[in-house]
C-alpha cells in the first residue's frame, strides 16, 4: 500500500541527498518525492510517497527520524489531508481532434497553457485519481511529453506539522 | 580578536577536553598540522596508514569512553579513513573524523586529491559536515561532539576546506548545541517499563540477552543485578562480552553462530527474551523463524529504529540501558526460578566448551594469556582467534574487550590495540591476531615502536585464511581457495620495526613467552605457530536456527 509521508527537515545543503540515499541503501521504493522551503525559511517540508506495507513504513520513518537534520515524519495516510499534483502534458493535436482535447481539457478544470500547430500542452492540477482519469482520456490522441511534480499533501483541518519551537511560536 | 581559523578549530577541540588525535598530514591539512605545532596542547600520534589513525581513535574510543579523534588529508588521505569510520558506525563508537578538503572554489572540479568524502561516507557516519564557512568551525565542532557521544553513538566526519583554515575569525566557543531535530530519548516509557516487570514476573524461563548498548550506558552493574535478581541466565553478543564475568553462575557466554551450545539452547527454550541494548544481528539470531520461538520478547534500546527491525517484539523500551534498567529494578522482587537454573547448569555442564589436545592449540593460548594476564583489554582481529578470543578468554569487564562486530574488519585489532594502550597506558593491551590480519596493517609496528606503545600481539599464525579456510572445509568439500596464506617470519619483521619477537611452536612455551613479553619494555610479538586446521566450534551453519549447533562432537559423528 501507498503511504504518504510529510517530513520536515532543516534546510540545509545535502539534506534531500541523506533522505534520497537513505531509501534507496535500505531497499525502499519512493513513488516520488517533492521538497521545497516552508512558511519558515529555515526549514523545507518534503512530500514522500512510499510503497511498502505497515512495518516498512515504520522502519521508513524511524530511519528518517535518525537523520538529524530531519525534525518531523507524518504519516499522513493514517489521518484526512489533501494530496495535489501538477502535470504538463504535450498532446498531438490535429483537426477535429483540438476541439475534443479543448472539451476534455474544460471538463477537468485544466488548462491549456501553450498552442501550436500540431500540439497543445495542458496543465492539470489535480490529485491522482483526477490526473490518472485525465490522461487516460488524453492517451488516445497521443501523448507526446509528459512531466509531473509529484505528490504535495498537507494534512486536513488546524493541526500543523511543526517542531515543538514553531508550534510555541 | 581575530585568531587563525586553525587555531580555532584546535581551540574548539581544546573546550571538547580532546588530548589525543590519531593522523596523518597531507596538503590540504598543512594549516592544522601547523597549529598543533604551535600550540602543543594535543597529543597527535602519527599512524603510517590512515586505515589505522580511524581504528586507533576507534580503540581509543572503546578502551576509555570518551569521543576518538582522527585526522586525515583531502582525496586519499579521506578514503583511507572509511574503513574505520565504516566499522566505528557498525559498532556505535563514538569518534569524530577530521578531513582536509580542497579549497572552497575548487570543490567539484576534481581538483588534485579531491574526493567527496562526505558523500562517500553518508551510510557510515552518524552525521557529516562540509564546513562552508570559516565560522561555522566552532559550532560545527560542538555538534560533531554532542552527537557522537550522545544517545546511540556513532561517527562524525567534518571535512574542511583549506581555505576554510587560513583565515582568520573572532573566536566564540558555543555553550549550546541547536539541533531540532536531534533528541535522543533516555527514560525509558514507564508504562512499557511496568509490563516489562509484569513479565519479568510471570517469566519460567527467562534468558538476558545483552550486547554493546548495555556496556556502553554503563549498565554492567545493573545487568548483574537483574540477572541475580530474578535468577535469568545471561547471554552476551560480542560487543558484550564481560558483562557478565565468565566465571559467573548466570553466566551463559556468547551466544550465536559460534555462541557456546548452552546459551543457544536457552535462548531457543526461553519464555521470555530481556533484550538490552542489541539489534538481534544475523550472526546472533541464526535463521529468525526458529529464534526463541516460544518467548516474548522484551526489547530495551536507545535507537527507536532497531526495535522491530529483525524480530517482532513484544514490549519495546527506547531509552538508555541504564535509567531503564534502574527503573525496572525498583519494580521487580527476588525471584527464585530452581528448575529453569538447574536445567541451565546441567547443559552449561553438558555442553562445556572443549578442544582437543595435541600440538599448539589456540584455544590453549587463549587460556593461558586469560591465566597469566586476567586484567589485559584484549582487542582481537577478525576471523577464527576472534572467535576464539571471545570463547576462552574469562572476560570480566566489558570495556577490557575491544573487537570488530557488525563490519568485521580485519586488520582492526593492532591498531585499535595501539589506541588502547595510548587510552590505557597504566594496563596490559594484548592484541590476539591471526597471520591474515595482522599483515593487513603491521606498518602500525612502527607507530607503536616510534611512541614506544607498548602493546603485546599475540599472533594465531596457522599460515590460513583460518575461518574462511573452515567454511571451505564444512561446505565447499575443502577446495581451499586463495586461503593458503605464504610463511612470514615474524620475529624478523618485528626485529626490522625496532619490536620484539618471540616465536612458539609447542605448548610448554607459551606462558614463558607470555611472561617473556610482559616482561619486555617494548611492543612486542608472539608468533604462535598453531594447529594449521583447527576449526572453531561450536558452529551455527549460516541459514540454521540457533539449536541447530554443530559441536566437536557432532561434527565428528558425521565423517
Amino acid at each position: 500500500m501507498k503511504h504518504t509521508l510529510s517530513v520536515l527537515v532543516e534546510n540545509k545543503p545535502g539534506v534531500l541527498a541523506r533522505t534520497a540515499g537513505l531509501f534507496s541503501r535500505r531497499g525502499y521504493n519512493i513513488e516520488s518525492l517533492t521538497v521545497g522551503v516552508t512558511e519558515n525559511q529555515d526549514m523545507s517540508r518534503m512530500t514522500i510517497v512510499v510503497s511498502g506495507d505497515d512495518e516498512v513504513v515504520e522502519q521508513v520513518t524511524k530511519q528518517l527520524n535518525k537523520l538529524i537534520e530531519v525534525i518531523k515524519v507524518s504519516d499522513l495516510t493514517k489521518e484526512s489531508y489533501i494530496d495535489r499534483e501538477l502535470v504538463l502534458i504535450k498532446v498531438a493535436a490535429e483537426g477535429e481532434n483540438r476541439m475534443e482535447i479543448m472539451q476534455i481539457t474544460n471538463i477537468f478544470r485544466a488548462r491549456i497553457v501553450d498552442v501550436a500547430p500540431k500540439s497543445l500542452v495542458i496543465e492539470v492540477t489535480g490529485d491522482e485519481g483526477k490526473i490518472h482519469a485525465l490522461t487516460c482520456m488524453l492517451r488516445q490522441f497521443g501523448i507526446k511529453e509528459m512531466v509531473r511534480t509529484g505528490r504535495l499533501a498537507l494534512g486536513r483541518g488546524p493541526k500543523v506539522i511543526a517542531s515543538a519551537k514553531e508550534q510555541v511560536g | 580578536m581575530e585568531i587563525n581559523c586553525a587555531k580555532a578549530l584546535i581551540k574548539s577541540l581544546e573546550y571538547e577536553h580532546v588530548d589525543t588525535i590519531f593522523g596523518y598530514p597531507g596538503a590540504a591539512v598543512i594549516p592544522i598540522y601547523d597549529e598543533l605545532y604551535k600550540q602543543g596542547s594535543i597529543h597527535h600520534y602519527l599512524v603510517r596508514h590512515e586505515q589505522a589513525a580511524a581504528h586507533a581513535a576507534d580503540g581509543y574510543a572503546r578502551a576509555t569512553g570518551k569521543v576518538g579523534v582522527c585526522m586525515a588529508t583531502s582525496g586519499p588521505g579521506a578514503t583511507n579513513l572509511v574503513t574505520g569510520i565504516a566499522t566505528a558506525y557498525m559498532d556505535s563508537v563514538p569518534l569524530v573524523a577530521l578531513t582536509g578538503q580542497v579549497p572552497t572554489d575548487l570543490i567539484g572540479n576534481d581538483a588534485f586529491q579531491e574526493v567527496n568524502i562526505t558523500g562517500i561516507t553518508l551510510p557510515i557516519t552518524k552525521h557529516n559536515y562540509l564546513i562552508r564557512e570559516a565560522s561555522e568551525i566552532p559550532q560545527t565542532i560542538k555538534e560533531a561532539f554532542h552527537i557522537a557521544s550522545t544517545g546511540r553513538p556513532g561517527p562524525v566526519l567534518i571535512d574542511i576546506p583549506k581555505d576554510a583554515v587560513t583565515t582568520t575569525m573572532k573566536f566564540e566557543y558555543p555553550k549550546k548545541v541547536n539541533l531540532p531535530g536531534y533528541k535522543p530519548t533516555y527514560e525509558g516509557h514507564p508504562l512499557q517499563v511496568k509490563r516489562a516487570a509484569k513479565a519479568i514476573s510471570e517469566a519460567h524461563r527467562p534468558v538476558i540477552y545483552v550486547g554493546g548498548g548495555a556496556k556502553m550506558s554503563g549498565a554492567t552493574e545493573e545487568v548483574r543485578v537483574l540477572a541475580e535478581t530474578v535468577m535469568a541466565p545471561v547471554a552476551m553478543t560480542l560487543m558484550g562480552m564481560g558483562i557478565m564475568p565468565a566465571d559467573h553462575p548466570l553466566s551463559l557466554g556468547m551466544l550465536g553462530m559460534h555462541g557456546t551450545k548452552y546459551a543457544n539452547y536457552a535462548v531457543t527454550e526461553s519464555d521470555l527474551i530481556i533484550a538490552i541494548g542489541v539489534r538481534f544481528d544475523d550472526r546472533v539470531t541464526g535463521k529468525i523463524a526458529g529464534f526463541a520461538p516460544n518467548a516474548r520478547i522484551i526489547h530495551i534500546d536507545i535507537d527507536p529504529a532497531e526495535i522491530g527491525k529483525n524480530v517482532r517484539v513484544d514490549i519495546p523500551i527506547v531509552g538508555d540501558a541504564k535509567k531503564v534498567l534502574l527503573k525496572l529494578l525498583s519494580l521487580i522482587r527476588v525471584t527464585r526460578r530452581n528448575e529453569w537454573n538447574e536445567k541451565v547448569k546441567a547443559w552449561k555442564g553438558e555442553f562445556a566448551l572443549e578442544f582437543e589436545g595435541g600440538g599448539l592449540k589456540p584455544q590453549y593460548v587463549v587460556r593461558q594469556l586469560s591465566e597469566i594476564c586476567p586484567d589485559a583489554v584484549v582487542c582481537t582481529d577478525v576471523g577464527q582467534h576472534q572467535m576464539w578470543a571471545a570463547q576462552y578468554f574469562n572476560h570480566k569487564h566489558p570495556r577490557n574487550f575491544i573487537s570488530s562486530g557488525g563490519l568485521g574488519t580485519m586488520g582492526y585489532g593492532f591498531p585499535a590495540s595501539i589506541g588502547a594502550k595510548i587510552g590505557r597506558p597504566d594496563e596490559t593491551v594484548f592484541d590476539i591476531a591471526g597471520d591474515g590480519s595482522f599483515t593487513m596493517n603491521c606498518q602500525e609496528l612502527a607507530t607503536a615502536v616510534a611512541y614506544d606503545v607498548q602493546v603485546k600481539v599475540a599472533i594465531f599464525n596457522n599460515g590460513y585464511l583460518g575461518m574462511v579456510r573452515q567454511w571451505q572445509e564444512f561446505f565447499y568439500d575443502k577446495r581451499y581457495s586463495e586461503t593458503k596464506l605464504t610463511e612470514i617470519n615474524f620475529v624478523k619483521l618485528a626485529d626490522a620495526f625496532g619490536a620484539y619477537g618471540i616465536r612458539v611452536d609447542r605448548p610448554s612455551e607459551v606462558a614463558p613467552a607470555i611472561r617473556e613479553a610482559m616482561e619486555t619494555p617494548k611492543p612486542v610479538i608472539i608468533d604462535f605457530r598453531v594447529a594449521p586446521e583447527e576449526n572453531v566450534f561450536p558452529m551455527v551453519p549460516a541459514g540454521a536456527a540457533l539449536n541447530e549447533i554443530i559441536d566437536l562432537k557432532s561434527r565428528k559423528g558425521d565423517r
